[in-house]
């Protein structure tokens, strides 16, 4: 939505700046033409017709030997006036009729819908031609017509401004207070009408221009000699031949005040849609919300809940790393390296030079293993993800670091590398199944798509295939769900169709991203279970993202905590959510809702993730850290081993797991 | 989720018949019931407007000789001499026949007068529409590619473009390539009946006058439509997933990016039908609108009704046929 605040951002700009000066200047030269023009717009020199640019005269003299500018000056006038009467005309009955209509909705509504689609379909050339048969050479007449014709545009506009500010929980929250409805209009609503009104004004203005324009060029404007810009672009038209000089300043004058008040509207428009961009809100946010509305999981079953369970657990997990210790040592067995990665690190350009916001990440995932990263928002767990694919956000890069994936390096710094992993050895599934899907494709054509084009099927085994997915995701009724529309499924069926379209081509490492974050707490724990099974049926890796510890312990064998874009801790779940090695593992621990204590308040860790340019020297979670010494400032702290599978970046990660 | 009720009732009405046709019957059939009233509205308005106008046609038939007798004789022969009520019901009458009356100067059917004079204009009007959705898409879309430098001077050229004036770009191509160069014809109108060559090149210059503006705004919307359609959640999520980047881009983002592009160029095309009656006049096109400046200035009741008629069905068609394309596209509106 285009707000007034975002609006006087664009006005602001250069260009907005530059085009309010010339049609500021025009609309002056207008006004004071009496003074400014060089010449009588009516005086006839007959020696001197259609003479170019002089001395005497600048932009030269038409067919009758009158000076170019001055009459172009005086026609200024009359165009001009006849351009801001038609949009004040449309603006003042659109907008009061647009914003009636979307506050009061209803019946207003339909009516108004009515009157637009009318207006709409209307003829507009034969309407002015007979409003000008009828007011004879009258342009004001047209021009109303013309505005009562444009006023459908500002209807539509401002209704929909309207709707959307009416919706908007401001308004909800006005309206509780109990203000009255026609100050939630003047003050809340018309606000956020006005910005989009004013850029499609200016847009407007230069066509109501055109149409003046033209209903002058054509003779239907002001009777000669009044010089208007239409008929004198006409007279140049007629003296092709002996002059062609005279279209340039007839035609230019139009040209350069059309092009001013687009170019205004354009660059207000632009304004507002890079102020939104920046605007986005983010995730964090969103997941905060969610939360909030988050109250008991399944997913928290696993979870540690006390702390008597913990001495337990804290010891038991040492045997199992102590197999997994062997095994890996001798290279052999199923859980052996798929992908590995190292060193990486991914910058994006900043005022001073390539900035980092992930250092030197590294972890590896064995066949058949999991793992799961997780971390606040900001602490680089989704850009890690995204450089595994391949898929860094443009303008930032992967500046350092090794994947090795499957036997084979890929290169990181070259995005096109992953080409051929992408979807034949690397599935993804994204947070938002209703965003992640193509709304305007059926589900069954999406999913038989890489197949196709990369499986290289004909399209009925595709089509088979697909069902056979659609079914393996457990989809009810995979015919059916095949030629449905993402819109048409519900939160939980879109991701089961997203996971669907991951595992198309069999791929040997499934990614996902929060993949039970915008999902009903009912379904969450369904797909989830859904992950398990597909794993072990598949014989897949899995990386996935969360900053859910539930989802953690539910389908990850490992886990690596990532605290402003480096690794902080990593080692196998069960022992890190039962005996954080890093002061930042235990406070994530402690502010998880599902392990908090009734009544009791949820503590949590003060203080937000240091922005990327913002890292301290030595720990960068020194500043939030309940037991940071002076030490911790010093350097850069290595990530150190705690036991044979654990390690952590922290001084006192020993004290740490023993308190 | 409220889309799933939806869905279902959907599904239910879909199901005994195949896809697609109930959808387009049932918006087909909408649009031309909405299309009557609109019809009546407008026809009803100019009938009125035209009626008020100062200025009389038996003066302009007659010239001088607009006296006595022969004024009152030709004045009852066109039926002016009525009331104006019963004038406008048997308008209606005859409307819900399609017929308009006749031309009250060449006495032929003005529905016929006006029929004479479509192919110049709808010949001016597709034309233009083909060279700004042809142009304006491959523009816009290479612009959304290319977000940098060459992206930024698609866009100042396409708003440069659809700042300039049409008729004065008509002049301007006729000083250009008639004048100056002598390659093409500087107005004119050949048949196609007649020769399809002649025809050709006398559409040339009009069709690139008329088209420039539109393949502008064709051009500026599918950029803006591309970015956001490439910026969106799931063209990643396709991309992760193996779907080629040529696909990404000509199938998933173009077909995306198409939906606010149709509604632009069905506006865009009812637009160019007011603006072709100006550029027929820059080139002397025998279409509507050197007949609409005609009869407006000569107080021809019936061609004038008779022309806004026409406009009106084919603007009412037009957007039946972008309403139709559009469902194709955009499922969501398919029940619409």
């Amino acid at each position: 939505m285009i707000t007034w605040k975002r609006l006087t951002v664009g006005l602001r700009r250069p260009m907005a700046v530059a085009c309010l000066l010339v049609l500021g200047t025009l609309v002056i030269a207008a006004v004071l033409a009496k003074w400014i023009a060089p010449d009588d717009p009516y005086q006839q020199d007959l020696s001197n017709v259609l003479s170019g640019p002089s001395a005497a005269h600048w932009l030269g003299t038409d067919e009758l030997g009158r000076d170019i500018l001055s009459r172009l000056i005086y026609g200024a006038r009359l165009s001009l006036f006849a351009g801001l009467l038609c949009i004040a005309v449309a603006v003042l009955l659109g907008v009061t009729a647009g914003v009636l209509a979307g506050f009061f909705a209803g019946r207003v509504m339909i009516l108004f819908d009515r009157v637009t689609d009318l207006l709409l379909a209307t003829p507009v050339i034969m309407i002015l031609l007979t409003v000008l048969a009828v007011f004879g050479p009258n342009m004001n007449a047209a021009m109303i017509a013309l505005g009562v014709m444009l006023s459908a545009d500002f209807m539509r506009l401002s209704r929909g401004s309207t709707l959307e500010a009416r919706s908007a929980l401001y308004v909800d929250a006005a309206q509780v207070f109990g203000l009255s409805r026609t100050r939630i209009l003047l003050r809340h609503i018309v606000p956020n009408v006005l910005g989009p009104v004013i850029v499609r004004a200016s847009t407007l203005f230069g066509a109501a221009l055109f149409i003046e324009a033209g209903l002058s060029f054509i003779g239907l404007g002001a009777r000669p000699p009044t010089p208007t810009w239409g008929s004198m672009v006409a007279a140049a038209g007629n003296a092709i031949y002996k002059q062609p000089w005279y279209l340039v300043p007839t035609g230019g004058i139009i040209v350069l005040t059309v092009l001013a008040s687009n170019l205004f509207g354009d660059t207000l428009l632009d304004a507002t849609v890079d102020g939104a961009a920046r605007a986005r809100p983010r995730r964090w946010s969103r997941l905060k919300k969610q939360r909030q509305a988050t109250v008991v999981s399944a997913t928290a079953v696993k979870t540690p809940a006390g702390n008597a369970k913990s001495d337990e657990t804290l010891r038991a997990p040492a045997a199992v790393f102590e197999r997994d210790a062997r095994q890996a040592g001798e290279g052999e067995g199923p859980k052996t390296g798929l992908l590995s990665v190292s060193g990486l690190e991914v910058s994006f350009p900043s005022a001073d030079g390539w900035r980092p916001v992930v250092t030197d990440v590294g972890f590896e995932v064995p066949h058949r293993g999991s793992l799961g990263i997780v971390g606040e928002s900001g602490s680089g767990k989704t850009i890690t993800m995204l450089a595994l694919l391949g898929l860094v956000p443009s303008p930032g890069k992967v500046t350092a670091g090794k994947i090795f994936f499957n036997g084979r390096e890929l290169d990181p710094s070259r995005p096109s590398s992953f080409n051929v992993v992408r979807g034949s050895e690397i599935g993804f599934v994204a947070q938002e199944p209703m965003v992640s899907l193509d709304p305007v494709f059926t589900v069954g054509a999406q999913l038989a798509e890489p197949m196709r084009h990369r499986g290289r099927m004909s399209s009925r085994a595709a089509h088979g295939r697909v069902l056979e997915l659609l079914d393996l995701v457990g989809m009810p009724d995979p015919r059916r769900a095949a030629a449905s529309y993402p819109h048409e499924l519900s939160g939980g069926m879109a991701q089961r169709v997203a996971i669907a379209l991951a595992l198309g081509l069999e791929p040997k490492l499934l990614v996902a991203d929060e993949p039970t974050t915008a999902l009903d707490v009912t379904v969450q724990a369904d797909i989830l279970d859904l992950f398990r099974s597909l794993q072990e049926q598949l014989s897949m890796s899995m990386v996935i993202v969360t900053h859910d510890f539930g989802v953690l312990a539910d389908s990850c064998d490992s886990a690596l905590v990532m605290y402003a874009g480096e690794v902080v801790e990593q080692g196998p779940v069960d022992e890190v959510l039962s005996a954080p090695a890093m002061p930042y593992t235990a406070g994530l621990l402690r502010s998880n809702p599902y392990s908090a204590v009734a009544l009791g308040r949820l503590p949590v860790i003060t203080g937000s993730v240091p922005d990327p340019g913002a890292w301290p020297s030595g720990c960068r979670f020194q500043a939030r850290c309940a037991v940071a010494t002076p030490e911790c400032a010093e350097g850069s702290i290595p990530l150190t081993t705690v036991t044979s599978h654990r390690r952590a970046r922290c001084v006192r990660v020993t004290e740490a797991v023993r308190s | 989720m409220t889309s799933l009720p939806y869905a279902r009732i959907r599904r239910r009405l879909e199901l005994s018949l195949p896809k697609g046709v109930v959808t387009v019957g049932r918006l087909l059939a909408r649009r031309v019931l909405l299309a009557v009233p609109l019809i009546w509205a407008i026809m009803t308005l100019t009938f009125f407007l035209l009626r008020l106008a100062p200025g009389d046609p038996v003066v302009q038939i007659l010239g001088d000789r607009a006296t006595g007798p022969q004024y009152d004789q030709l004045r009852h022969q066109l039926g002016l001499d009525r009331p104006m009520l019963q004038q406008y019901l048997e308008f209606i009458g005859n409307l819900a026949h399609g017929e308009v009356g006749k031309s009250l100067f060449s006495s032929r059917s003005a529905t016929a007068v006006v029929l004479d004079r479509m192919p110049a204009t709808l010949s001016l009007a597709i034309g233009a529409t083909i060279l700004s959705v042809l142009g304006g898409i491959a523009a816009g879309v290479y612009a959304a590619l290319r977000k940098r430098a060459d992206g930024s001077a698609v866009q100042v050229a396409a708003i440069v473009g659809q700042s300039v004036p049409d008729f004065w770009l008509g002049l301007v191509l006729i000083g250009l390539f008639a004048v100056h160069w002598n390659w093409l014809p500087a107005n004119g109108f050949v048949p196609f009946t007649e020769s399809l060559n002649g025809w050709a090149l006398s559409m040339v210059l009009p069709v690139v006058t008329l088209g420039l503006a539109a393949m502008g705004s064709v051009a500026r919307m599918t950029r803006a439509a591309m970015i956001s359609a490439l910026d969106r959640e799931f063209i990643r999520t396709l991309r992760a997933n193996g779907v080629s980047n040529r696909s990404i881009v000509f199938r998933h983002a173009l077909k995306n990016a198409a939906i606010p592009v149709t509604t632009l160029i069905g506006v865009r095309f009812i637009g160019m039908l007011s603006s072709a009656v100006i550029v027929e006049q820059v080139f002397a096109l025998p279409g509507v609108g050197t007949l609409a400046i005609d009869s407006a200035s000569n107080h021809d009741y019936p061609v004038m009704q008779a022309l806004v008629l026409y406009l009106t069905v084919v603007v009412v068609a037009v957007n039946v046929i972008v309403d139709v394309v559009y469902s194709w596209l955009n499922p969501k509106v398919r029940l619409a």
